[in-house]
């Protein structure tokens, strides 16, 4: 695996054609875990993901990449250390597995180095971490939301970069599905990978993250390993949820209990 | 490109050398193929009429449809897959609808010769694109902005070509209705070259160009991620499908469905794995060349304007396209 990508913010601030999303938000993403971003809809998540990933350009303040302004360094030099997986991706109509996955090797190649046998070993090693390689030939619209999502994993994958910014991977999935992308996620990181996520779950983002990056309106509230971090008053503070915590039982984390309206009443 | 790409590419194009050599036989002055093929050689064996109506009558126009079909082809398919959408081609989102108005504005009110009437249609479909491109330009470039506002700019200056034919005397409406429903016919060395050279400079750089269209695909965040330079890469390959698309009309006419109907049907014969770039030029090659010795063999000794027979048999095509698209429930 390639050396530990440092990527870090200072001061940051984001926004769409005036908006402003985010502000003056500091975070560094720590080398070698998994760290969650979470918050209520429209707080910020996906735009701070986007300015991480340089698919967005800062209104203020910096993204740095290994110590370098993020954005004077070449789109492709970005795309040999970070690997994206954007919200709604899209697959080209018919397309097989195996050729979209192929598809992430885009920043190895060059006009006159079409493929190699390394983008091959690449592409199979890809599909078999992802855990996809029997479905290589099978068109992708025929896939279940699961699996489709582990192509889509296998496609940054197969860029080979150490890092992966992945928005939202387990939305619109069922339990099932949910659990296997992020026991994906898990693997990739234990395999060496630094891995930062938008989740919308925050149980799920408390189990299998070690770091919580919380925000709200834009803002970074707190940013910690879940038992040190999530709580009560942390809860109410992002979602604005009366919630009780208690230790999860299985795994030791923090388990959020949010209370329904008829009990707050009482 | 893999095998089956190949295969049709190489299909397609024995189809458009056949459909040329037929060309060159067919005609007030019939020849069998051998003296033909003496004449092609340079032989001595030929005579000065037959080498007059194989070399300055019927190669032109022949080799023309070749090549306008080779760059409607490619344009199409270009178009389509930057836009993501395979409805869109340049006859749809509005660059020949430029061409058009200049091309009637010059032969109605100014009774422009054949010369200056293919550099007018010729610069039209550039200033169109050009503001295509402009209007739909916010943020960047989506191809849903790009097809709607090129839709809009063809209603526009379709209205514009209308007005045009309405105010022209009954000779020159009859001129401006021929051009605009697209011909070979007696068309020359000089209007033809300006193509053959188009499509030999500018298919290497499509392909060139091309490399980043796999990324593209996936999504502009994506194709970011994936160390393309979105908005470059995009403007480059919609110049070169222009610059294609315009030279073509120049030469030919807005000839309909070409541009839309190649790609498609390459996709559909290389079963989508690749871009089909070369398959679909090649395509184009073969079905305007097929399309052009109908229309000018199949109500001999009259003939049809090509135009005439594309559209016959491309609009159904369209409508089944639409219908299918709609059944799958999207469009792109």
């Amino acid at each position: 695996m390639t050396r530990m990508t440092d990527l870090r913010a200072a001061g940051l601030g984001l926004g769409y054609e005036g908006r402003t999303v985010v502000t003056g938000l500091d975070l560094a993403v720590a080398p070698g875990r998994i760290t969650a971003i979470v918050g209520p809809n429209a707080c910020g998540k996906s735009t701070l993901l986007r300015g991480l990933a340089r698919l967005l350009r800062p209104a203020a303040g910096t993204v740095l990449l290994d110590g370098a302004d993020i954005h004077r360094l070449s789109t492709r030099e970005v795309a040999a250390r970070i690997g994206v997986l954007p919200q709604q991706p899209i697959a080209p109509d018919g397309i097989s597995v195996g050729d979209l996955v192929a598809r992430g090797r885009h920043p190895h190649q060059r006009w006159l180095r079409q493929w190699s046998a390394d983008d091959e070993k690449a592409v199979a090693a890809a599909l078999a971490a992802t855990g996809v390689a029997d479905l290589e030939h099978r068109p992708v619209d025929e896939l279940s939301g699961g699996q489709r999502q582990r192509v889509w994993i296998a496609l940054v994958l197969a860029q080979e970069t150490g890092l992966l910014l992945l928005d939202e991977p387990t939305t619109f999935l069922d339990l099932a599905h949910q659990l296997e992308v992020l026991d994906l996620l898990a693997d990739l990181n234990t395999a060496g990978r630094t891995v930062v996520a938008v989740l919308h779950d925050l149980n799920m983002a408390c189990r299998y993250a070690h770091e919580i990056v919380a925000m709200r309106d834009g803002a970074l509230l707190a940013q910690g390993p879940p038992a040190e971090i999530v709580d009560a008053a942390l809860v109410d503070k992002v979602f604005g949820v009366r919630a009780r915590v208690i230790t999860d039982p299985t795994t030791g984390t923090p388990l959020v209990l949010p209370e329904p309206r008829s009990r707050r009443r009482s | 490109m893999d095998r089956r790409a190949v295969a049709v590419t190489v299909a397609a194009l024995l189809v458009a050398l056949t459909a040329l050599l037929v060309s060159l036989t067919r005609g007030d002055y019939p020849m069998p193929l051998s003296d033909v093929l003496t004449v092609l050689a340079g032989g001595d064996g030929a005579t000065r009429r037959s080498a007059y109506v194989v070399l300055d009558l019927r190669l032109p126009r022949a080799l023309g449809a070749i090549a306008v079909g080779t760059a409607f082809g490619l344009s199409g398919a270009i178009v389509q897959r930057v836009v993501r959408n395979p409805l869109a081609s340049p006859d749809i989102i509005g660059i020949n609808a430029g061409a058009a108005a200049v091309a009637v504005f010059l032969i109605v009110v100014l009774a422009a010769g054949p010369q200056t009437v293919a550099f007018g249609a010729l610069a039209g479909a550039a200033a169109t694109a050009a503001a295509i491109y402009l209007l739909s330009r916010r943020r960047g470039v989506t191809g849903y902005r790009l097809v709607l506002v090129g839709i809009g700019v063809t209603a526009m200056l379709t209205s514009v070509t209308a007005y045009l034919l309405n105010t022209a005397n009954i000779y020159t409406a009859e001129q401006a209705s021929i051009w605009l429903t697209g011909s070979l016919a007696g068309r020359s060395w000089s209007q033809v070259l300006p193509v053959v050279i188009a499509v030999v400079v500018l298919l290497p750089v499509a392909l060139r160009l091309a490399a980043p269209l796999r990324a593209l695909e996936l999504g502009d965040d994506l194709a970011l991620a994936l160390g393309v330079r979105v908005e470059r890469a995009r403007a480059a390959l919609l110049l070169t499908a222009v610059a294609l698309a315009a030279v073509a009309t120049a030469a030919a006419g807005p000839i309909a469905f070409v541009a839309l109907a190649a790609p498609q049907i390459a996709r559909r014969l290389v079963r989508e794995r690749g871009l089909a770039l070369v398959s679909s030029a090649a395509v184009g090659a073969a079905l305007l060349s097929l399309a052009d010795l109908a229309a000018r063999r199949v109500l001999a000794p009259a003939e049809l304007p090509v135009g005439v027979l594309t559209t016959v048999l491309g609009a159904p095509f369209l409508v089944w396209l639409l219908a299918r698209a709609n059944r799958i429930g999207r469009t792109g």
